[in-house]
């Protein structure tokens, strides 16, 4: 066990209402719990999640959709929350790494991701794991180009890329390749 | 840095210090942000020195002294430590060590520091002699519980046995006791044959936090009443601030202050889409100053002309004027390009300051360096600054510098609650500390078929002479020669000379891979192109010249072999092969690559084979050459940072672009069996990468390339360099 993680009921930043003349009352379901907070309309998602609610789990990288370290699902599609206006989600359903694992394709990816031993550094793997369970989700078997197609928007400064292609086979398939 | 194996050049880079200060007994336990900090750290628990503690209820906590930033390093030291404690390792839980030369400095460096590969080749002997001295102490506290002879008792999983009696006792249980035992003097460790732990490719220890969002980055740090800064540093290297009107920031709602520093301004507000907000509405006027016309045109103009001086000679054997009179000559100049960092994690410090004190959250390579440096800024005490180390997501070196710590700590002095600064992705590329550019020219003679002289001459930037001042002497940067040094071929006359040219107002610093990125290129290159000068396969011509070097000959002889060297390709696919001992370790590696008519490139499979002595994690060790590959091929495919007008150009990653994984072949890598000490391997698969893949490029199409990163244009059918 390594100490540095967080408890998740730890305490959030919450912004001071006295300076939120031009925010609106959001209501957004977000890992099957309804969340309501005040932002303005055009904050993207990504700072709601790590800003206004403390899930930290959804990183930034790029702020331009470039890298998808940022990756969530909305109703059940990966999506970079780093572009996402939190007005253009409200009724829909947002899921986050922190609840990824509560679906099938999530705590298979998240095993496999174990299993192969993918991960490094771990920032970029919240988003990479967010995109292949949204792959496996919709491409139950994905070949290798299904794989790059789902994977390109997702960069990895480490170079994981051959363990997360080879985990994503055997999350599939439950099999090593 | 290739960390020497050598007494002397340790004892330069050390002032001599080293080992000896690794066994005390007392000190802060201030790793974890959430555990207070304890007055004594021994009450009730065996501490035997500053990586080990365990209290009576076994639990068994060791301390890090070196930081994770994706290299597996929690790990590996940790099973370094349990196998020499012989702990139970479902029980080891790993703690960051708090900034403390005295205790934590790396050997290498003589400071707190994680980079040039050093961490298992400097910790390797001390964390050994640690572990084995705290098993020591446990078994003679057993024995003298049971009234035995010590010898007669063995330890294993966490448990001290009699075998004659059939007693056994946990750690647990002998902590206290084991607490008041005198250390053994010259304690025995584990001859190699007996580990259990070393050589296993274990799960590492940081992943499962990593996959569900828990773990924490420096990035990710929530303090109560935290305010989210972003920075604008000026845009010009070492320009001013000029003229700032905040006027339309300060109504953006959530933005709470504008804070204008001498260089920099910075936006405080709720959140990071405010400050953002914010800050792209203060409209600043910059003073440039002396630095608004730099361009790496320039730059390279300077550089060029200053290579062709005679440098400070570094190594020279037989007699290389003579030798180079005579054969058939060869010349060639290489040239490497200003590289950003671009870790994933973007640059961030966390910081509360008060009138005496100071407290930061970030992930760091440079634990002590930074305290001391947030101190001069905060002008606080050094010992009033708390430094919480978190998780790198990635450092690849740029956290080798303190700069985004004192950034934080000027712009959290102005307010009073804590501050998390975050450099937007531009931010970080384009106020990075770049590796520098380079100009390494080789001359070379052949005779017979193989390399009579070589003279190799590196020109650039001297990274150690800021950073490590004690280590830079007689006009040397032993970074930046260090592989040139070690070439691994009988080059009968051979000679080194270093060429110190700072780039103007561009602050140069170590990228993953460090000096020898620019040397292996350079040398792996200029082999290529003189096997073909001698009409000969460029692995044999290697081949031939490494009579000296078994170890290197054994992974060339391996990855020839397992990457089907010599077998016919289709037109304009070839195989480059490159070859390094780095970092105290050995790697072949062979990239084959194709290249398409318009000189569009596919690779198609990388094969390494890697001796880097005793694997303590040998997952950990493919992992790394993977990722390191990936690394240094992303830089020789998009690389390049360029400057104009005193501005970095680029920004985000659609200009300074990253290898995807559409565009990763399969890699194999082989870790060869050894028993040798461990080397290093952060670095080493960074290098393999550009040499190789310019050699395959090079077999493909014929095309001399000199100069990183690649350019497809010369490469189009029809075109020759
Ligand atoms: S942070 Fe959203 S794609 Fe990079
Ligand atoms: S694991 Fe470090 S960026 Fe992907």
């Amino acid at each position: 066990m390594i100490m540095v993680a967080r408890n998740l009921a730890d305490p959030i930043i919450v912004s001071d209402p006295a300076n939120q003349g031009m925010h609106m009352a959001t209501t957004l379901t977000i890992n099957g719990e309804t969340k309501s907070f005040d932002a303005p309309p055009d904050m993207p998602l990504l700072w709601v999640l790590r800003d206004i609610l403390g899930m930290t789990g959804t990183k930034f990288g790029c702020g331009i959709a470039q890298c998808g370290a940022c990756t969530v699902h909305v109703d059940g599609k990966a999506v970079r929350s780093c572009v996402l206006p939190v007005s253009a989600v409200a009724n829909r359903a947002v899921t986050t790494i922190e609840h990824v694992g509560s679906t099938p394709s999530g705590a298979k990816v998240q095993k496999a991701w174990l299993d192969a031993e993918v991960i490094q550094c771990g920032y970029c793997q919240s988003g990479q794991i967010m995109s292949a369970a949204a792959l496996l989700a919709a491409t139950p078997n994905p070949d290798d180009a299904d794989i790059d197609a789902a994977m390109a928007g997702n960069i990895c400064r480490c170079g994981t890329y051959v363990r997360i292609r080879e985990a994503i086979k055997l999350a599939a398939t439950g099999r090593q390749s | 840095m290739n960390a020497p194996d050598n007494v002397s050049r340790r004892a330069l880079l050390t002032g001599g210090l080293a080992t000896g200060l690794l066994l005390a007994f007392h000190l802060p336990l201030r790793a974890d942000p959430n555990e207070p900090v304890q007055k004594d750290v021994t009450d009730g628990k065996f501490a035997p020195n500053a990586f080990i503690r365990i209290d009576a209820t076994g639990r068994t906590v060791l301390m890090m002294p070196q930081v994770e930033m994706g290299q597996g390093v929690y790990t590996s030291i940790s099973m370094i430590l349990a196998e020499e404690l012989d702990a139970d390792w479902d029980k080891v839980e790993v703690q960051h060590a708090p900034p403390n030369d005295k205790f934590y400095a790396n050997p290498v460096f003589g400071l707190q520091a994680t980079g040039g590969s050093t961490s298992i080749r400097a910790w390797w002997m001390p964390l050994r002699k640690a572990g084995a001295t705290a098993r020591a102490m446990l078994i003679q506290a057993a024995a003298s519980q049971w009234g035995v002879d010590a010898a007669s008792c063995t330890a294993s999983k966490g448990e001290v046995a009699h075998a004659a009696s059939g007693r056994k006792l946990g750690y647990g249980e002998l902590a206290l006791a084991a607490q008041s035992q005198t250390p053994p003097k010259d304690v025995a460790i584990k001859d190699p044959k007996n580990f259990v732990l070393i050589g296993q490719p274990l799960k590492r220890l940081d992943t499962p936090d990593k996959v569900n969002g828990k773990a924490l980055y420096g990035i990710d740090a929530i303090l109560p009443d935290m305010k989210i800064a972003v920075i604008a540093n000026c845009p010009v290297f070492g320009g001013k601030v000029g003229k700032v009107d905040d006027s339309a920031a300060t109504k953006i709602a959530g933005v709470r202050k504008v804070v204008v520093l001498d260089d920099a301004v910075a936006v405080i507000g709720d959140h990071m889409w405010a400050a953002k907000k914010g800050l792209d509405a203060v409209k600043i006027e910059w003073n440039e100053g002396p630095n608004a016309k730099i361009s790496t045109k320039d730059i390279w103009q300077d550089l060029r002309a200053a290579s062709e001086k005679d440098g400070a000679v570094a190594k020279s054997t037989g007699d290389i004027a003579k030798a180079l009179a005579s054969g058939d000559k060869f010349e060639a100049a290489y040239e490497m390009p200003f590289l950003a960092h671009a870790s994933m994690e973007p640059v961030n410090a966390t910081v509360r300051v008060t009138k005496d004190s100071c407290e930061i959250w970030t992930g760091t390579q440079i634990m002590t360096r930074v305290q001391s440096e947030a101190a001069k800024a905060a002008g606080v005490a050094v010992d009033k600054v708390i430094v919480n180390q978190h998780l790198l997501g990635g450092g690849f070196g740029r956290k080798l510098e303190p700069d985004m710590v004192v950034a934080a700590v000027r712009i959290a002095k102005q307010v009073d609650y804590p501050v998390k600064v975050i450099w937007t992705r531009e931010e970080d590329i384009q106020h990075d500390v770049y590796r520098p550019v380079y100009r390494d020219q080789i001359t070379a003679s052949l005779v017979d078929g193989k390399v009579a002289a070589w003279k190799y001459k590196v020109a650039g930037s001297a990274v150690i002479a800021r950073w490590l001042p004690p280590a830079f002497q007689k006009g040397i940067d032993i970074d930046a020669i260090d592989a040139a040094v070690d070439a691994p071929y009988d080059f009968a006359n051979f000679h080194v000379e270093y060429v110190r040219v700072e780039p103007p107002a561009v602050p140069t610093g170590f990228w993953r891979g460090v000096g020898p990125n620019n040397n292996v290129f350079a040398i792996e290159c200029a082999m290529d192109e003189l096997a073909r000068k001698a009409g000969k396969d460029p692995v044999e011509f290697r081949r031939s010249m490494l009579t000296k070097n078994p170890r290197a000959l054994a992974v060339l002889n391996l990855v020839a072999e397992k990457s089907g060297w010599g077998q016919p390709l289709p037109p304009r696919v070839g195989r480059g092969v490159c070859l390094q001992p780095s970092f105290a370790s050995f790697l072949a590696t062979v990239v084959e690559a194709e290249i398409d008519d318009s000189g569009e490139i596919a690779l198609r499979r990388v094969t390494s084979v890697v001796d880097t002595g005793i694997a303590v994690n040998p997952d950990t060790v493919k992992a790394q050459i993977e990722g390191g590959l990936v690394f240094g091929l992303t830089a020789a495919l998009y690389g390049e940072i360029t400057i104009d007008n005193g501005r970095v150009q680029q920004s985000n990653f659609h200009d300074y672009r990253m290898m995807r994984i559409n565009e990763t072949p399969k890699i194999e890598v082989t870790v060869v069996k050894s028993g040798e000490s461990p080397g290093g391997i952060g670095e080493a698969g960074v290098n393999a990468g550009p040499p190789a893949l310019r050699n395959a490029i090079y077999a493909a199409t014929g095309v001399v390339l000199r100069r990183l990163p690649i350019d497809r244009k010369l490469l189009a059918v029809g075109k020759k360099a």
